[in-house]
């Protein structure tokens, strides 16, 4: 035998089989399609494929099915993914991660991608001794969550969500199309509270209740009463067959504590998305990394793309270097974009902003500019400038100058060009209006006439009716000279 | 004269330009001079754009070469020479380079312009005479995204598998990346009652159209089409308007292509493309509504096609269209607006470096039997493929490259992308050989210009852009001095010791010969007949001899062996280039209504020069204001390859990240300088629709670097 081997792939083990983990094997079967570089393990905890958790409040909604919403499962030599298998421990100076089937896998490189689980808050009913779910309780951040609320939500069925962050506000958005009558109850002072306004959160309430959606925020539930609803702090007893819950999040950072990894919310990572041990990586939703960006996928897309260029070797130079998290309400008929800085005390002295207040129309638009760069935006109800001011702010490109006609989603005013052309009546052919009256002067009559001798009419044909015009009014003016 | 008179004497024909071929008159007026105006047929509808009307000049251009030119170096200048030496001299030298360096060293470099005859000729010619596997053609810039996305899609690639008359009554029309009022005026007129849907990153004449009717306009960010047409496969799934009973009956594939769009929900869309969501979904019912009545089309043109991922994002579109269940059937479907005159069978006949005639592929055992059957020699006489075309261009006079090549009907310094790049290959050649009707920018770095005879000056077949072979007649003699293309390549075939009789210069001869030779093949043109064009037989390939043309493909079966359509899985990536901190602004480029292709023709004639006489960049106001630019001010725009100078002009609908040059210009004016030469994996079309350029005032001294 030869003692001289091509080397054999590196073994790189995923713990999570989520949006990130899973996007994760998919950026690696891309990079090395035949499996020469690295061999990828994916363990996921659900016996489903992987699948888009964005879109459950879709699944919600009646948009999706459950098997439309699965992510593409690499299909290279490179990469394997095992269903329904969770990982139980991690012992990073064996580098082994044991699984609750009862084997366990070496790595070379240890990606965590164990994503978060809803936050319960500690209120009677909601969850039940065993530390499940009361009854009539779900969260939604799973397809199992999904099934178990559809099945309690039926059409005008009473449901409440507790929680009016984006989740909550899309899951409402979604029940009440279903034919639910829905409550959203917030203990902040105002809904969306981290990304938006207060003026921003009046309106946004005014467009769920026009939905017939009741908002109370500032408001904190007491108890949970299966098959009653649940009970404020005020007494009141919101009606509810079912409760949601969507009041935040907690990493799942187990894992990585068990094996004394460094954790503070989320499992720590610097720019090469490197823990405290340099072998264990941490993407998504349970990582922290100082940039921000955890809760939303966009991040966690970046992050598995610069990891599996360093891991692959295809780019080892490769860093994050934050997010510029961007909020995108996913709420049928409502459009609503946040970013960046837009609470009041945030915006300092050199900060900017323009503001358009229209309750009655269900808008509003906050713009904060700093040095020319938009540093932040809620925009409810202009699709136009939410589409162009999340470019710029992506981009760190400069702003425009005329700031209202960028909200409005508007051109800018046109300025005199000294260069302009006279208006032309056909443009493909470059006929003025002088071109058409001077053949009418010289005896055309028809349309057909006038095309033979300008041309105009012949291009795109777009001009037929303004030459019929034309004529018109010229056969008028002559009919009104006086004879004679 | 008056015009409505009887012309002493007319020919009818077709239009020298774009694929639309409008139907033409050709007036014989004093002096014999030409003029044009416009003649019934179902395309243009008895209308013309400016270049058509005015394309009889191009005949009597003052600059027209009517001797060949010869020089024994580049540095000194062209003499005029007879045909004898010309001939002689360039076949001298290819036989002693080929002695030297194989007959790969020989290249051939074609054109979407060329008739049918001549595309067919010219592959021949380079297969047999020069035996060279080195020849491809200008169309790869052009229709070769479109092309292998529809032939993936559907095992056959005719631009408009419908004719274009269909497309009038549908209820909407999707045109992603494609301009026609600006393009081909006259093709306006079949979409004046469709609502459309128009996906542009510039508010077009197009677009203008589509929001003044009622219709929508998209305008991505360049680069990210295929992100939108993902997007808008996923709102259609989501909105319920996919077909389903199509989709199992008449496709595979819908599975693995819908996981890709599955990521692309529209709010995630938006952020890539900077198209809102609401956009995306209202594009989406109000394509899904036509759909459902059976009366929509979706069409893209080159702005979705040019890029790194053009075949991929066709694919996207043909991806939403089967969903839709639109290809196939009447009054709906999936087409490609070809660009060049002959854009459609200048890709079927040969010319193109994988291919023989009657659109079979050179790997093909059974296509190169056939082939080799009716040019009467060995199949094993025929070369393999070779490079596509910018890898040629960007091969030659390298070692192991080729050391000469012949140039018909086209002008790549001006028309490939990263023109500086191409110029200097081209410089590094032992031979150049253009055959051109001008000293185009490219025919001034030859060795040889052959002047050759253009358009109405010798007759042919074209085939338009819904796959209808047409009928372009002669309507003058061609100068004294000139020869055509096919009498070029017969007299330097018999030079390079073939039979006289395999390269004929009559034109019926070739047809008939092309169509032996396309016979049974997917592009199959074996019963197209003079007698069958003279009657205006609306002759839609596949015709086969004796049988019934095909206006409208796929109703039955797709092209597949299976018969189903193929959906294609296909996912977004970003441009090969994105702007930084250097290079912040995106630089588009695309055509003007005044002018075509490298502008070679246009740019001489009068009207149309003069309408549009030089480059001009088209910018947001505040995003020339940020530059230090007002309107008409000169502007340098410099990417990593080269930089343009062009004049400003201010378009407030502009997007803020993206300037907009027209390509139709030379030198420092040629946008191409710009581009960027990535290529398709599967098409080899390059990236020309993004470039990341720095936009600022040029130096005060015009025409300084």
């Amino acid at each position: 035998m030869s003692t001289v081997q091509s080397a054999s792939p590196r073994r790189i083990v995923v713990v999570g089989n989520g949006m990130v983990g899973a996007r994760f094997a998919e950026e690696v079967a891309r990079l090395d399609p035949d499996g020469e570089r690295v061999h990828v393990t994916v363990v996921g905890a659900e016996h489903h494929r992987a699948y888009n958790r964005v879109l459950l409040s879709g699944v919600v909604a009646g948009e999706y099915t459950p098997d439309q919403i699965s992510l593409p499962m690499p299909d290279t030599p490179g990469v394997n993914v095992r269903l329904g298998v969770a990982a139980t421990g991690l012992d990073t100076a064996e580098r082994r991660v044991d699984l609750d089937d009862g084997t366990h896998l070496t790595y070379d490189e240890l990606v965590l991608a164990t994503g978060a689980r809803a936050a319960f808050p500690p209120i009677t009913g909601v969850t039940a001794p065993d530390g499940r779910p009361g009854e009539g309780v779900t969260a939604l951040r799973d397809l199992a969550d999904c099934e178990r609320l559809l099945a309690l939500a039926r059409p005008g069925a009473p449901v409440v969500v507790l929680g009016g962050g984006v989740l909550g506000l899309e899951a409402a958005r979604g029940l009440v199309g279903r034919g639910a009558r829905v409550c959203v109850v917030e203990s902040s002072p105002w809904i969306m509270r981290r990304q938006i306004d207060q003026d921003a959160a009046r309106t946004l309430a005014r467009c769920y209740e026009d939905l017939g959606v009741s908002v109370h925020s500032w408001r904190v539930a007491s108890r949970w009463i299966p098959g009653t609803g649940l009970e404020l702090d005020d007494g009141r007893v919101l009606p509810g067959d079912a409760l949601v819950v969507t009041a935040g999040v907690r990493g799942n950072t187990e894992l990585a504590t068990g094996a004394g990894i460094e954790v503070e919310h989320g499992v720590v990572v610097d720019d090469c998305l490197a823990t405290s041990d340099s072998r264990v990586h941490a993407i998504g939703d349970c990582a922290q990394h100082p940039g921000g960006g955890a809760g939303l996928v966009q991040p966690g897309w970046e992050q598995a793309s610069v990891l599996a260029r360093r891991l692959t070797g295809q780019a080892p130079q490769a860093r994050y270097t934050g997010a510029r998290p961007l909020t995108r309400l996913k709420a049928e008929g409502i459009e609503l974009t946040a970013f960046g800085l837009v609470q009041e005390e945030d915006l300092g002295p050199e900060t900017e902003t323009v503001t358009v207040s229209d309750p009655h129309g269900r808008r509003y638009a906050k713009l904060a500019v700093r040095r020319e760069r938009v540093v932040g935006a809620v925009l409810l109800g202009f699709p136009q400038a939410a589409a162009n001011l999340s470019q710029l702010y992506d981009t760190g490109a400069p702003v425009p100058a005329d700031r209202l006609a960028l909200l409005q989603g508007l051109p800018v005013a046109p300025q005199e060009d000294p260069q302009a052309a006279p208006a032309l009546v056909c443009r493909c052919n470059a006929v003025s209006r002088e071109d058409i009256e001077q053949a009418w002067l010289d005896g055309a009559r028809t349309r057909e006439t006038i095309a033979e001798r300008t041309r105009a009419t012949t291009g795109c044909g777009g001009c037929v009716r303004d030459v019929n015009a034309l004529l018109a009014g010229m056969e008028g003016g002559r009919s009104a000279e006086p004879v004679g | 004269m008056n015009p409505a008179e009887p012309a002493p004497q007319s020919t009818r024909t077709h239009c020298p330009y774009c694929a639309l071929q409008c139907a033409m008159h050709l007036d014989t007026g004093p002096q014999g001079r030409l003029s044009a105006r416009p003649a019934d047929f179902p395309t243009n509808r008895g209308g013309l754009c400016r270049k058509g009307w005015t394309s009889a000049e191009v005949l009597t251009v003052p600059d027209r070469l009517t001797s060949p030119l010869l020089r024994k170096d580049r540095t000194s200048e062209f003499t005029e020479v007879d045909w004898d030496t010309a001939l002689d001299h360039v076949a001298d030298r290819i036989l002693a380079l080929r002695a030297e360096s194989g007959p790969d060293t020989v290249s051939v470099f074609g054109s979407g312009g060329l008739t049918n005859e001549k595309s067919y000729a010219l592959g021949k010619f380079a297969r047999l005479a020069l035996g060279t596997s080195q020849i491809d053609y200008n169309g790869r810039f052009c229709m070769s995204s479109a092309a292998a996305g529809g032939m993936r899609a559907f095992g056959l690639d005719r631009g408009m598998p419908f004719p274009l008359t269909d497309v009038g009554s549908a209820e909407v029309v999707l045109l992603a990346g494609a301009n026609p009022a600006e393009t081909m005026p006259p093709m306006m007129g079949h979409l004046s009652a469709p609502a459309l849907i128009v996906i542009d990153p510039r508010r077009t004449a197009t677009a203008q159209v589509a929001l003044d009717n009622g219709g929508l306009h998209l305008a991505p960010r360049p680069g990210t089409d295929l992100a939108l047409a993902l997007s808008l496969l996923h709102a259609v799934r989501a909105r319920g308007w996919v077909d389903e009973d199509y989709v199992a009956e008449r496709t595979s594939g819908f599975d693995q292509a819908w996981e890709h769009a599955a990521a692309w929900w529209p709010e995630h869309a938006e952020l890539t493309t900077g198209v809102p969501a609401t956009q995306i979904r209202a594009a989406a019912d109000l394509l899904g509504r036509a759909a459902r009545a059976r009366s929509a089309y979706v069409l893209t043109g080159r702005g979705t096609e040019q890029h790194a991922k053009g075949t991929d994002t066709v694919s996207a579109w043909i991806n939403l269209s089967l969903a839709l269940g639109l290809p196939g059937r009447p009054g709906s479907g999936y087409g490609c607006i070809t660009g060049q005159g002959n854009g459609q069978g200048g890709r079927e006949h040969g010319q193109k470096a994988d291919q023989l005639p009657g659109y079979r592929r050179i790997d093909d055992p059974e296509a190169r039997r056939h082939v080799a059957g009716v040019w009467g020699v060995h199949p094993d006489t025929l070369p393999g493929p070779g490079r596509s075309a910018f890898e040629l261009l960007d091969a030659l006079g390298t070692p192991g490259g080729p050391r000469a090549m012949l140039l018909f009907g086209s002008n790549p310094v001006v028309s490939a992308p990263d023109s500086e790049r191409v110029r200097s290959r081209l410089c590094d050649l032992d031979l150049l050989v253009a055959a051109d009707f001008v000293l185009s920018e490219t025919a001034a770095l030859a060795d040889v210009v052959l002047p050759v005879a253009q358009w109405a000056e010798e007759s042919g077949t074209m085939t338009n852009l819904e796959g209808r072979v047409l009928r372009r007649r002669r309507a003058v003699p061609p100068p004294e001095g000139v020869r055509t293309d096919l009498e070029v390549l017969s007299a330097l075939a018999v030079r390079l010791g073939q039979p006289a009789e395999r390269f004929p210069t009559d034109p019926d001869t070739v047809l008939a010969e092309l169509g032996a030779a396309s016979a049974g093949g997917a592009a199959d043109y074996s019963g197209v007949t003079p007698e069958r064009l003279a009657s205006e037989e609306a002759l839609h390939w596949p015709v086969r001899v004796g049988q019934e043309p095909t206006p409208r493909l796929f109703l039955d079966s797709f092209a597949h062996p299976d018969g189903r359509a193929r959906f294609v899985a296909v996912a977004h990536r970003p441009p090969a280039e994105e702007p930084d901190g250097d290079h912040p602004l995106i630089a588009t480029t695309g055509r003007l209504m005044g002018h075509y292709q490298s502008g070679a023709q246009t740019r001489r004639v009068p009207e149309l020069h003069g309408a549009e006489p030089e480059v001009y960049v088209q910018v947001h106001p505040d995003t020339a204001a940020r530059a230090g630019l007002g309107a008409g001010d000169l502007a340098r725009i410099t990417s990593r390859r080269g930089r343009t100078t062009a004049r400003v002009r201010l378009d407030p609908t502009a997007r803020l990240d993206t300037v907009f040059l027209p390509f139709h210009y030379a030198g420092a004016q040629s946008a191409n300088n710009l581009t960027h030469p990535a290529l398709d994996p599967t098409s080899r079309m390059p990236e020309f629709k993004v470039s990341a350029v720095r936009l600022e005032p040029a130096p005060t001294a015009p025409g300084t670097p």
